[in-house]
């Protein structure tokens, strides 16, 4: 798993990174866009991929946008480098566009991400790519879509609170945990895509373009470098991250994302990083310290 | 006079809303046309007539929901700026809709969350003026169930758990609760038995009195019109035939419409 970057070769059967040129510089056009109106959703002409909707086709296109010949591709799903979703798509695009891949945070130029990001801190080289199931945050209390639309445009995002107003009435504190809403530059509401709440601090200022792709719903939207990005909360109820009062099982690790695993029939639980990497890299530290 | 005094009575004397040859046709004789009239603060204005007569229209036209084809509509805002509701942007309305005005809608359904509980159908307005203090939309939603005979306890619960009565109660807190000047209501009491009626009535024209609200309420319903407005217009195929003092239309009606519509209510 600690074996890192390794260049595979291209298969010349099909245009760098799969889709055409053409489609490439449309979804750019979008992304100059949508880097142009941070949290603004902006439409693009999805393409078909070959992988079912909700395996992370919006992710991918956007991926197979930016790329270059010189990119160092990371994809992570669920926090790891090493389930299904992730070394398909890693090896998808070491076969149609021949990059290098790995597994490394800091090497890695390009970051395709499901559900986390990254435990180690990312720097300005880099552009994390998110895939996002519904990217619409008023989608749950207003189903009409010209109507969330006009609600964006005209700052209209009273009704964001009655979400969070309704899991404090019903739970006594805000109980969402995931795609936690956001509002970005003081502007525009939007959803985060499902990544924990944990990790929507890290979205605020962070030195790293983020980009974020759906593709059933054929929408992108982006926040660029340094940007404002302030989670909703009320001022007796502030924001709050998620907390463990474990410890990793690997790397004995208290400050990051843990994943609860049942490991036998009794219901005995261990709680172990969900960022592999990143637990991978405090073991070897922990080894060269001995 | 003083300058002072003059202005105080200008202002209570100035109308808030100003209606000048308001025109929306889907066809001949349909719709409403030349509808003119001046709403004064705490004044309630009853539109009775038939169906099809264009009282909905009307009140769509007025409550800013439907661009008319022809007229003005000027509204005097909490600054005392006369705002022209069409030609202000839509921002500018659906602000207004939210604060300063109200729409109470004939089948509670449409105007409520029905996904989401009381209190927060109530808090939504609050919410949406920027208040971010939960125990302050709590207290809001708490006090405005007391007020419109709800009991307090229910402030969790789903508006569709509660009865048809209920949720007009409910709707007119949700629209109270962010104390606007002119209220709007389509047929209030529409789909309700007449105890529930009486008593619906009853806490509205406590509320208006107390709120100094101005209303503008539609009713095929002379009884709710008698009991709740100060002035009547009567409408007949898109046009006001007959305006005045409700007690004037209701005890000496002008017009053979008006004649036949006070005649064809049932004396018990």
């Amino acid at each position: 798993m600690n074996d890192m970057s390794q260049t595979p070769v291209r298969d010349a059967a099909y245009n760098f990174a799969y889709l055409d040129e053409q489609t490439k510089r449309m979804i750019r056009r979008a992304l100059l866009k949508a880097v142009a109106i941070p949290g603004y959703q902006v439409p693009f002409g999805g393409r078909e991929m070959p992988l079912p909707y909700g395996w992370g086709t919006g992710g991918m296109q956007l991926t197979a946008a930016i790329l270059g010949d010189d990119d160092v591709l990371k994809v992570i799903d669920q926090g790891a480098d090493d389930t299904t979703n992730a070394v398909s798509i890693r090896r998808f695009f070491a076969r149609t566009a021949g990059v290098a891949t790995t597994e490394s945070t800091p090497d890695a130029t390009v970051i395709q991400t499901r559900h986390r990001i990254p435990e180690t801190p990312l720097h300005a080289d880099q552009i994390m790519v998110y895939q996002v199931p519904i990217p619409e945050p008023l989608r749950f209390i207003e189903p009409s879509e010209t109507e969330t639309r006009t609600m964006h445009a005209l700052n209209d995002y009273g009704v964001m609170h009655v979400k969070l107003y309704e899991d404090i009435a019903t739970f006594g504190h805000i109980a969402t945990a995931y795609a936690y809403p956001v509002m970005v530059d003081e502007r525009y509401v939007m959803d985060p895509s499902p990544i924990p709440k944990f990790d929507n601090p890290k979205l605020d200022m962070s030195p790293a373009l983020m980009l974020f792709g759906a593709g059933r719903e054929k929408r992108l939207y982006a926040v660029p470098p340094y940007t404002r990005v302030v989670s909703l909360d009320f001022e007796d109820h502030p924001f709050e991250a998620q907390q463990w009062e474990e410890n990793c099982a690997i790397c004995a690790s208290h400050d990051s994302f843990l994943d609860e695993l049942i490991i036998d029939d009794a219901g005995n639980q261990r709680f172990v990083c969900s960022d592999t990497y990143y637990c991978a890299q405090r073991v070897s530290q922990q080894e060269q310290g001995q | 006079m003083n300058q002072a005094l003059k202005n105080e009575l200008s202002v209570s004397t100035e109308p808030l809303l100003q209606v000048r040859d308001l025109s929306l046709l889907y066809g001949p004789e349909k719709g409403c046309q030349d509808v003119s009239f001046d709403l004064y603060p705490g004044e309630v204005l009853g539109i009775v007539g038939e169906s099809g007569s264009g009282k909905s229209t009307l009140l769509s036209l007025l409550s800013g929901r439907l661009p008319p084809q022809r007229g003005l509509i000027g509204y005097r805002d909490k600054q005392d700026q006369w705002l022209d509701l069409y030609s202000a942007s839509e921002a500018e309305r659906r602000t207004l809709l939210r604060t300063e005005w109200g729409f109470v809608e004939q089948n509670p359904r449409d105007g409520l969350r029905m996904g989401v509980s009381a209190g927060a159908n109530i808090g939504e307005r609050l919410m949406a003026q920027g208040i971010r203090n939960y125990q302050q939309l709590r207290g809001a939603g708490l006090d405005w169930l007391s007020q419109v005979e709800i009991d307090p306890q229910r402030i969790d619960d789903l508006p569709r758990t509660f009865s048809g009565g209920m949720q007009q109660r409910l709707q007119i807190a949700r629209n109270l609760v962010s104390s606007p000047r002119l209220v709007f209501m389509d047929e209030p009491t529409g789909g309700l038995d007449v105890s529930v009626q009486a008593r619906l009535l009853d806490l509205l024209r406590g509320l208006v009195r107390e709120l100094d609200l101005a209303v503008v309420i539609v009713t095929h319903d002379l009884a709710v019109a008698r009991l709740l407005a100060d002035r009547l217009m009567v409408m007949r195929r898109s046009r006001v035939v007959e305006t005045g003092l409700t007690d004037q239309i209701l005890d000496d009606p002008q017009h053979p419409y008006s004649q036949l519509l006070v005649s064809s209510v049932l004396q018990p």
